[in-house]
């Protein structure tokens, strides 16, 4: 009997440890305003590794933001707003879309414009290219040559 | 005019180039903030030196100041804390800290040890100022003009350089 209660026990209390080694992460009391929050987070960038979002980071100000987007949700904010909270302190840079505005069009319109320029190029010299190629009829001079041309070779055989 | 054609590619090779040299001297971390030449956002909070004491933004209206945000867990301030202390003796501008996140013991510590540059250091131990202002990485440095406006921001920790070449030019041209 003690050998099968021993590797229960074992898992039992590899289990209490893990819940006893885990901090508890602080969520919201509102499983609702969670989601909200976690949902608009992963389209915010985390300032202090410029390459998660705030919902991934681990980073103090991430988690910090994190409690601040939540208590402004409870407070009514819509996600407009609160990105608009953002922005005013840290700048654009903290939204993942940067908006359209005149300092960004050149990054939003930039490769359209490009494309457009680049196939605009390509056609004209698709263009230019056929009208090199494209038969000239003779002139009347050049066809008499060319005849007389023909007419000689075919006098002596090559 | 035929040859010239064959250089473009050349020049907008030397455009590029140009434009990732440049790239190479940017720091990714030091983003602009949004704040410059907007009212500097108000607070309220204890000092580090005495919970009793508050000081608001509102009370320093008047005169050109500079925000320092430090604390005692934070590597570069501790390089940049001698060059503030050397600074605040010039006496060209008062400087006052929030002490971002820390602990008032700590706080007290290294001030103690490392001398004290501040008129005063705010206490911030849940960061709230400290997102009012857009704090990302400790330390920062805000220049503030009388009417309550920030007008330079420093990310990261302050050289002499900085002061010689920023700080003080403008300190200067604020109070003229």
């Amino acid at each position: 009997m003690p050998s099968r209660i021993l590797p229960l026990a074992l898992v039992l209390l590899t289990l209490a440890l893990c819940a006893a080694g885990r901090e508890a992460v602080p969520v919201g009391q509102d499983p609702a305003i969670e989601r909200r929050m976690m949902t608009l987070a992963q389209e915010l960038r985390c300032l202090v590794c410029q390459n998660q979002t705030l919902a991934d980071s681990q980073a103090p100000l991430a988690a910090d933001l994190r409690q601040e987007i939540r208590e402004l949700m409870q407070k009514g904010q819509s996600d407009e707003q609160v990105k608009q909270y953002l922005v005013a302190r840290y700048g654009d840079f903290v939204l993942y879309r940067p908006p359209l505005k005149s300092q960004t069009w050149l990054l939003w319109f930039g490769p359209g414009v490009l494309l457009v320029g680049g196939l605009t190029a390509l056609y004209l010299a698709i263009l230019r290219r056929r009208r090199l190629l494209a038969d000239e009829p003779l002139n009347p001079d050049q066809e008499e040559r060319a005849l007389a041309l023909l007419s000689e070779d075919e006098g002596q055989p090559s | 005019m035929r040859y010239l054609r064959y250089l473009i590619p050349l020049a907008a090779f030397l455009v590029l180039t140009g434009f990732l040299f440049k790239g190479l001297w940017i720091d990714p971390h030091t983003v602009p903030s949004p704040l410059i030449d907007k009212p500097a956002p108000a607070f309220r909070l204890t000092q580090v030196a005495d919970a009793g004491k508050t000081l608001s933004r509102d009370e320093l209206l008047g005169k050109v100041w500079l925000l320092n945000v430090w604390a005692s867990w934070c590597v570069s301030c501790r390089e940049e804390h001698a060059v503030l202390v050397d600074f605040a003796r010039t006496g060209v501008v008062p400087i006052y800290g929030l002490d971002y996140e820390d602990t008032r013991d700590a706080a007290m510590k290294w001030l103690g040890t490392l001398g004290n540059p501040y008129q005063a250091s705010l206490f911030d131990p849940d960061g709230r100022v400290g997102i009012d202002y857009g704090v990302y990485g400790v330390p920062e440095t805000y220049v503030i003009d009388k009417t309550g406006t920030i007008r330079y921001k420093q990310i990261g920790p302050i050289t002499p350089e900085v002061l010689h070449d920023k700080i003080v030019p403008l300190v200067r041209k604020l109070n003229a």
